[in-house]
This record gives C-alpha cells, sequence and structure tokens, in this order.
C-alpha cells in the first residue's frame, strides 16, 4: 500500500487505513532508533528543506533529526534570515527553495492553509509542520502512536484534551485523527476556548475538568499560551490552573492505567503540575522520541508516492 | 443618432410597463415608447417605420430593462489604479449592463473632501463608459472621528456618504451623520459590523471556520451595528441604507424595522444569495469576502427577503483586486469579489427559480437605487437619459474570469454556467454590444 498524495497537509485529507500504515512503519524506524546506528541511506541523495515561518525548536530540530537520519541533505530557512522580510510572496519564496533541488518542503507558517497555497505551485513534497491554527498532521501522529505502544490500540479508547482547544492546530488534529478510529474524544476547558460547534465532529464537550476526566484512559493536555491571558479567554493563568490545571488528585479520576501526554513546551505549574508531568503515567518525553519515528515514516511514505 | 429598438419586451416598472413595444432614442433621450397594441398581436410591428434614418435593432426574444444601477461599486481610482481604474471599471460595468455606478470612497487618497469628488466626476465624464455618482465618506479619512464636509460634497456631485469598509463604531459620530445628512436629504448607507466583534475574522463563524483554522465572523457581529443603526435612524429621522445584508437575523431586524415605520433601506449582493461559506473550502482566497459568505439558511433568507420587498436592491459589491494580491495566504490576501460582470446573471437565476417576477427585478436593480439616491434615472420614460439595456434570459454562457473586462479577475463564479445576459447596453449616446 502506498500514501495517495505526495503531501502531508492535514489529517482531514488522510484515510483511516493509509494512518495504519504510517504508524506501521513508524514502528520500524523506531526500531532502527534504538540501535546502535540509527542512519538508514533511504533517501540519500534527496533534499529536505524545513521553511519555517514562525518560531519553533522541537518541530524543527525532530524534523531535522529525522531527515538526517533518512540520509536526506537538510536545508533550514528560518523567516529572520528569509526574502519574506523584503516583501518576497509566499509562493516565489517556496518557487525559489524549489529551484534550489528541495525534493521536500517543511512548512511551519502562522496562517491556516500556507502549506495547501504552497503545494498547489508546486511540485515537490510538502509536509504542514503546523499552519495557524488549523493542524498539525505530524503531531497527532506521533500522539496516536504513543497511545497506541502504551495502551495497544486507539479504537473504542476515551481520550480527553484539555486546554484551548479553540487555538489549538494540535487539538484539531488530533480531533480528526481519533474520530477516524471511533475513540470518544473529550474536549474540555472554558466555554471561551471551547467552541460548542466542534460537537458537529462528534466529540464531548465538558467545562468541568472532573465530570470530563472521569474514566479516560489519555489526557492530552494543551499549552496555554500566555498572550490569551488580558484577551478575555480566561480572567489570570491562576483562574485557568485552579480550574483546568492537570494536578494528581484530578488525574485520579481517570482510568487507573491513563497515560498525561502534552505536546510541549510545558509550562509547569500551570496547564500541568510537576509532579504529573514527572510522574508515572507521563509518556511526554516518549512522545519526543516518537516523534523522530513518525516523521521518519511520514517522509519514507511520501518518497514513495512518486516511484 | 437615432437607434430604434424594435418588438423587445420592454420591462419599465416605474411606468407600470410590461410587454412587447418599441422605444426610439434621439439625441441620448427617450423619444417615444410604444406598445403593441393588445388587440392586434399578430401584428409584427407597431411604431415608427417611419424612421428610417434610425439605426434600427431587432429586439425580438430579448427583454429591455432601463439600464441597470449599481449603488455600490469600487473603481479603485484615485490611488489603486493597479486594481481598477474608472475606464476599466466603467468598462465592465456596461458589459454587466450597468449604465450608473456609484463609486465608493475608499480611495488613496479618500474620498472624503470635494477634490477627489470632483476628480472622480471629471475623470468619469472623460473616460467613463457609463455614468458615474460617487459616494463621499462620513468621516475624514474613515476615521470614523470627524465629519468630513458633507455638503460640499453633495454640492459637488455625491449622492450619498458612507465609510463602507470602515464602520462608523462610534454610535454619537453616527448619530450627527444621521441628523446632518437630513439638511441635503441624502442616505447614510452603513457598512454594519463591530469590528471588536469581529476583529480578525476572515470568514463565516461556525464548524467549518473552525476547521479550517481560519477565525470566524458571527452573524451578530452585522446584526448588532443594523440593530444599533435602525435605533439611530428611528432616533434622528436620518435616512439609514444597509448595504450588503448577509443574514438571516439582518432580515428579520430589518423587516421589523420596517414593519415599525422607521426610514431604511437595504441591499444585498449577488453572492449572498448564490453561494455560501463552503465555497471558502480548500482556501479560496476568491470567497473571501466582507461580509463573509454564509450558511443555506442565509441565503434563503435572502431570497425571501429579497420576494417580500426587506430587501430593495441588489448591488455589485464590486471589489476588483489584483491577482497577485489574491494569491497569498487566505488571512493576507484581502476581501472582494469582482462582481460588475456576473451580478445581473445570478440575479436572473432568481427569476427562474421564481423567487422575484422580472420587474421585481428591475426594481432591485434600477428603480429602487434611483429612488433612493434621487436619481433621474432607472425609468424608461420620454424625455429620460437613453440607458437602455437588452437582456437575452435564455442564454447560456459560461463565466470566463480571464476574458473579464475588470482588472480585477477575483470571482468565485468562474467556470459556472449561467442562463441570462446582456446583451446589448445602451449609455451615454453609445450602443456596446
Amino acid at each position: 500500500m502506498k500514501l495517495s498524495s505526495k503531501d502531508l497537509l492535514g489529517i482531514k485529507e488522510l484515510t483511516k487505513d493509509e494512518i495504519i500504515l504510517i504508524l506501521d512503519t513508524a514502528s520500524g524506524f523506531k526500531d532502527v532508533l534504538k540501535r546502535d546506528i540509527k542512519k538508514v541511506p533511504a533517501l540519500r541523495g534527496k533534499t529536505a528543506v524545513n521553511l519555517f515561518f514562525e518560531p519553533s525548536t522541537r518541530t524543527r530540530t525532530s524534523f531535522e533529526l529525522a531527515e538526517k537520519r533518512l540520509s536526506l541533505d537538510v536545508l533550514n530557512l528560518s523567516v529572520t534570515t528569509s526574502s519574506v522580510v523584503k516583501g518576497e510572496s509566499l509562493i516565489d519564496t517556496a518557487l525559489n527553495v524549489q529551484a534550489l533541488g528541495a525534493d521536500f518542503m517543511v512548512i511551519r507558517h502562522s496562517s491556516s492553509g500556507a502549506p495547501h497555497l504552497i503545494a498547489k505551485h508546486i511540485d515537490a513534497t510538502v509536509i504542514n509542520g503546523g499552519d495557524g491554527i488549523n493542524e498539525h498532521p505530524t503531531q497527532a501522529l506521533l500522539d496516536a502512536f504513543t497511545i497506541k505502544e502504551r495502551i495497544g490500540k486507539l479504537e473504542g479508547l476515551k481520550i480527553a484534551i484539555v486546554g484551548d482547544i479553540l487555538h489549538s492546530r494540535v487539538a484539531k488534529s488530533n480531533i480528526y485523527l481519533l474520530a477516524k478510529f471511533g475513540a470518544e474524544v473529550r474536549l474540555i476547558g472554558p466555554p471561551t476556548l471551547v467552541p460548542e460547534e466542534l460537537e458537529g465532529l462528534g466529540v464531548r464537550i465538558f467545562h468541568d475538568m472532573d465530570s470530563g476526566l472521569d474514566g479516560v484512559n489519555a489526557v492530552m493536555v494543551l499549552r496555554i499560551q500566555m498572550e490569551r491571558q488580558g484577551k478575555g479567554f480566561f480572567p489570570s493563568t491562576l483562574e485557568y490552573s485552579k480550574n483546568w490545571g492537570l494536578t494528581s488528585e484530578r488525574l485520579s479520576m481517570a482510568d487507573k492505567d491513563a497515560i498525561v501526554m502534552h505536546p510541549g513546551p510545558m509550562n509547569r505549574g500551570l496547564e500541568v503540575a510537576s509532579d504529573v508531568a514527572d510522574g508515572p503515567k507521563s509518556v511526554i518525553l516518549e512522545q519526543v522520541t516518537n516523534g523522530l519515528a513518525v516523521r521518519m515514516a511520514v517522509m519514507y511514505l511520501l518518497a514513495g508516492v512518486r516511484e | 443618432m437615432k437607434i430604434l429598438i424594435k418588438n423587445g419586451h420592454i420591462i419599465g416598472p416605474s411606468q407600470g410597463i410590461d410587454g412587447i413595444g418599441d422605444i426610439l432614442v434621439e439625441e441620448g433621450k427617450i423619444k417615444e415608447i410604444k406598445m403593441q397594441d393588445e388587440k392586434n398581436k399578430s401584428r409584427e410591428s407597431c411604431i415608427m417605420n417611419r424612421e428610417s434614418d434610425a439605426r434600427t435593432i431587432n429586439a425580438k426574444g430579448l427583454y429591455v430593462f432601463p439600464g441597470l444601477i449599481d449603488m455600490h461599486t469600487h473603481l479603485r481610482e484615485p490611488g489603486y489604479e493597479y486594481k481598477e481604474t474608472i475606464k476599466t471599471g466603467t468598462m465592465a460595468a456596461v458589459k454587466g449592463g450597468f449604465t450608473t455606478v456609484c463609486s465608493m470612497p475608499n480611495t488613496n487618497p479618500v474620498n472624503d473632501n470635494s477634490s477627489v469628488t470632483d476628480f472622480i466626476i471629471r475623470k468619469a465624464i472623460q473616460e467613463g463608459a457609463c455614468t458615474v455618482y460617487p459616494i463621499g465618506a462620513i468621516t475624514k479619512g474613515q476615521k470614523g472621528e470627524e465629519l468630513a464636509e458633507m455638503g460640499i460634497m453633495f454640492s459637488e456631485g455625491c449622492v450619498a456618504f458612507s465609510d463602507d469598509g470602515k464602520p462608523v463604531m462610534s454610535s454619537l459620530i453616527m448619530r450627527r451623520a444621521l441628523e446632518y445628512s437630513r439638511t441635503f436629504n441624502v442616505p447614510i448607507i452603513s457598512h454594519c459590523e463591530d469590528i471588536s466583534l469581529s476583529e480578525g475574522g476572515m470568514m463565516n463563524e461556525g464548524l467549518l471556520s473552525l476547521t479550517l483554522g481560519l477565525k470566524g465572523i458571527p452573524s451578530e457581529a452585522e446584526e448588532i451595528m443594523i440593530s444599533r443603526d435602525i435605533a439611530l435612524a428611528n432616533l434622528t429621522k436620518g435616512r439609514l441604507h444597509i448595504a450588503h445584508v448577509s443574514t438571516e437575523g439582518s432580515v428579520r431586524i430589518i423587516r421589523d424595522a420596517k414593519e415599525r415605520g422607521i426610514n431604511v433601506t437595504a441591499e444585498t449582493c449577488q453572492h449572498y444569495f448564490s453561494i455560501t461559506e463552503k465555497t471558502v473550502e480548500g482556501y479560496n482566497t476568491n470567497a473571501k469576502v466582507n461580509p463573509p459568505l454564509r450558511t443555506d439558511k442565509d441565503v434563503n433568507a435572502i431570497k425571501q427577503g429579497l420576494k417580500d420587498g426587506t430587501i430593495d436592491v441588489i448591488a455589485t459589491d464590486h471589489a476588483p483586486h489584483h491577482r497577485d494580491e489574491k494569491l497569498k495566504e487566505f488571512d493576507r490576501s484581502p476581501s472582494g469579489i469582482s462582481g460588475l460582470e456576473t451580478a445581473l446573471s445570478l440575479s436572473l437565476r432568481l427569476v427562474h427559480e421564481g423567487v422575484l417576477t422580472m420587474p421585481q427585478l428591475v426594481e432591485k436593480m434600477a428603480v429602487n437605487p434611483a429612488k433612493i439616491l434621487g436619481l433621474n434615472k432607472g425609468a424608461l420614460k420620454i424625455g429620460s437619459d437613453s440607458d437602455i439595456v437588452l437582456i437575452d434570459a435564455n442564454k447560456e454562457f459560461k463565466v470566463e474570469a480571464e476574458r473579464f473586462i475588470s482588472k480585477g479577475k477575483n470571482t468565485p463564479f468562474d467556470g459556472w454556467i449561467l442562463k441570462g445576459m446582456p446583451v446589448m447596453t445602451i449609455c451615454k449616446g453609445k450602443v456596446y454590444e
């Protein structure tokens, strides 16, 4: 089986079978990453450009390392050094990068739909590394990989996503992915950050943390962005944390084998208490490791689309 | 030059004309109208065989309308000539069946003083294919702070005032504008949007905006301001005209206000009764418009509002943009649809669907705009300007944006097959076909 599109723009665009293929392939790469020599020659001679229009350390380094493990030549372009500041259009920037010989372009952009726009105008493979408040597909894939590895399946699980759903591309991608597998998705947070319309996607919405966490198999805690404070989404970080911060006491509402996830970077003591983040249920650092394997799988499979 | 239009189906609602007849045009004026004798319908012709020196146009099978009037056009000149000019915009208008357009003031510089008004009028006389009436800004620089010199702009030729695109957020300034404008008996055209509520929004708010990751604009951003402006119209007895109505709630609020006898009129645009927010899918910047495209229930309510008279006017909100601007990220792309060359055909769908009768359509696109703006236009009567458009209501054609005369090729209707189009426009004494 092959993926059907040359690009990975979002989870929305993938079928369940394609997601299973990516997760299975990532399993193989995870074994590779445990070896003494972690590099494979799979994509030797090809070039990847990480085109980041928004600051990112975690996602960019994860992609960069995944690319190097696949023997790709890697170029990192970030907005501060790009010609965008000189007024160049997004399409022109992408065409110039393509003219340098890029086979893969990983795009991170603050505008929703920016990778889609680029994909329409270039032949190289485009991978969405997070666009605006739309999607962050590789994060959802690595989250699914982590859940599957820990719990053994996705089907039928109860999974809570806590926090700023409205502005979270991570949450959106996870919702689409988990829905395709028939998991029960619960969104928890204040009504200002958890829009009711999302019930149209089959999720359940909770504003009370304890009832939302009741019996869940996994809790995904989202980062609360400090800049939301003072915009009327919640009165203060203190009040947010009192109502929706994940503490070990609250976590006791969840299934006894529940896992705790966070896409990073964490605000300790705000959305998640330190003892939870560092506790036995936390799989936060495993997520980081799994991210490498999943991104290797994605690039490897996308390269296969062209063969 | 004499022109004789023979055997067309003449629709002139202002004079109660609806039937087969002939129109004679001479020296840019309508000289004579003669309807076919009811008793002798079989006879091929009725008048003016004696007019052998006239250019004769056989309008058999065609409708003959008064030239259409667009009371909401962005001609972009001065300042944004790369998007559109008075020349190209009026040529597009004539192709679309319009003989009069009213240009919105959001040019650069803003039309907030008589020298800009004067420039537009002179340029339109020199280069315009059709008649142009400028709309002046309500406030200086469209900033919503200080009233612009409405009286001077009015005497220079402005027919209405609007801070289009930049709603007057101060209720006090809006009150003053509605009061002061009574001196000249001109309408204040309000772009109703509570910008503190719509802040950063790019499309209709709902599940679709969430799944596209595009910040939404709730219907209430429009409805709150319509409610406010209606309250102020009631307070001031000024003449309020609501621009581009897009929501079900807005139609309901305006209907209630009219029932209460408040002096308010309203327009919608062809896209608000033709397409929904779904057109935005795939980050289609040609479907980015403000107010945003809404949902099926809004489309149906707009149609109902047109049918029952709540909405008086169909205006184009012709908003041409350069190709490069629409080839940007969705949030960086400007709002607007190039509308002059598709508005009539899209509106004719309402007639084909049975929402409007042909005379009602002419009321919405010619008679009512003239009435609201106090123009001596929009009527087929002896002595009036020979602004006439001939329509083939059944001719099918494919919309090809690249072949638009307008510089703005930004349309979500590219590739659509539409039924009914203008085949000839007579304007300023010239025949365009």
